[in-house]
């Protein structure tokens, strides 16, 4: 636990492992993103503006919500015993890239957050939802959606930053 | 509003797992998952790559015994490809994805709960014209709950056993020692350092 960082090819395998135990325990996949849309249709609906979207969907806080509460106490846990919390809003490598401004890197962090969750929830799943959990089921929508955010986000990410070999930081 | 008490504890306890797992892989760190982005380093990759096989392997052992069913997301086109592009972009401006914004949190970047704050608005954007989305996802047709093996008709194990070779083959390939220049010239190692 002491050890900041551990093979990926071992927490691949626990994630794998874990995904049993969602399973059988739960009957139910890791995803991340429900809890996302929960909150805010929580937040939503004193406001009226999640009738259609409750006329569908029961506001529970349940199983999700405490799989995302848990995935932050077990990060700080381990971020803690590992000595490896990095308190900062501009990352370093956005720094040489973009220059030191705060303003910059949080309104794009904020942008990035709206658009990735958006379409999360318009795909019906993420990294995790999708990604692992989809992927490992062999779902076409899962390969299908995996496929199409890696290709754009790597577009995305060499046009921003330039491959590292004509990178001049 | 809330779930039995014992389902709420199961999946406080699976999350604070998946929380040391991210934390410990690295993902939640910016440079991590945009120098996978750049194909840079492959940690992702080899995280989800991992996960995927042996996640996988272990479901579809359980199936025939009925100790598990398949939870499959239908196949929406307009949703996939649409929310795919969208997700795509985000992913990249933001530089953690929605699991890894919770682990990069905990690490005490601030640049991820701005993400966070983002996420919830744009979650709230889908809530709240879930109508008009609902329509959208169904864009291109609803092609129902599709596997892999469906579709093309190997079974689960062998697509499962094939990308866990590909991993395996790729892990050996990067191992490699690096490649003498094109004329096979190495300059002589020196004798007295």
């Amino acid at each position: 636990m002491r050890r900041a960082a551990w093979s990926p090819y071992l927490v691949g395998a626990g994630i794998g492992v874990l995904s049993w135990i969602a399973f059988l325990t739960a009957a139910h996949p890791l995803g991340i993103t429900t809890a996302y849309e929960r909150t805010a249709a929580l937040a939503l609906a004193p406001l009226g503006l999640a009738s259609s979207y409750l006329s569908e969907n029961e506001l529970v806080l349940g199983w999700e919500w405490m799989l995302v509460i848990g995935v932050f106490l077990g990060a700080l846990a381990s971020a803690l015993w590992g000595r490896d919390r990095e308190p900062m809003s501009v990352p370093p490598m956005w720094a040489a890239r973009f220059g030191p401004s705060r303003g910059k890197r949080l309104v794009t962090a904020f942008a990035g957050g709206a658009l990735m969750l958006f379409g999360a929830r318009l795909a019906d799943g993420c990294t995790s939802g999708h990604g692992i959990s989809g992927n490992l089921q062999l779902a076409v929508s899962s390969w299908l959606f995996t496929a199409i955010f890696a290709a754009v986000s790597i577009v995305v990410a060499l046009t921003l930053f330039g491959r590292k070999d004509r990178r001049h930081v | 509003m809330f779930e039995p008490l014992p389902r709420m504890l199961g999946g406080l306890l699976i999350g604070i797992a998946f929380g040391v797992l991210l934390q410990k892989g690295q993902v939640a760190k910016y440079r991590v998952i945009v120098q996978q982005l750049t194909l840079e380093r492959w940690t992702v990759a080899k995280i989800m790559g991992t996960a995927i096989v042996v996640g996988g392997l272990g479901i579809y052992a359980l199936l025939p015994a009925g100790a598990v069913t398949l939870h499959l997301k239908p196949l929406l086109v307009g949703g996939v490809v649409l929310g795919g592009i969208s997700f795509g972009v985000g992913l990249a401006l933001l530089g953690y994805c929605p699991g890894t914004t919770l682990a990069a949190c905990a690490e005490g970047r601030r640049d991820a709960w701005v993400g966070l704050l983002g996420g919830l608005v744009g979650a709230g954007v889908f809530v709240a014209a879930h109508d008009s989305w609902t329509a959208v996802q169904r864009w291109g047709g609803d092609h129902g709950e599709l596997t892999l093996p469906e579709l093309v008709g190997a079974p689960g194990w062998a697509w499962l056993a094939g990308l866990g070779l590909l991993i395996a083959l790729a892990a050996v390939w990067r191992r490699r020692p690096p490649r003498r220049d094109d004329d096979g010239f190495r300059p002589p190692a020196r004798s007295h350092p």
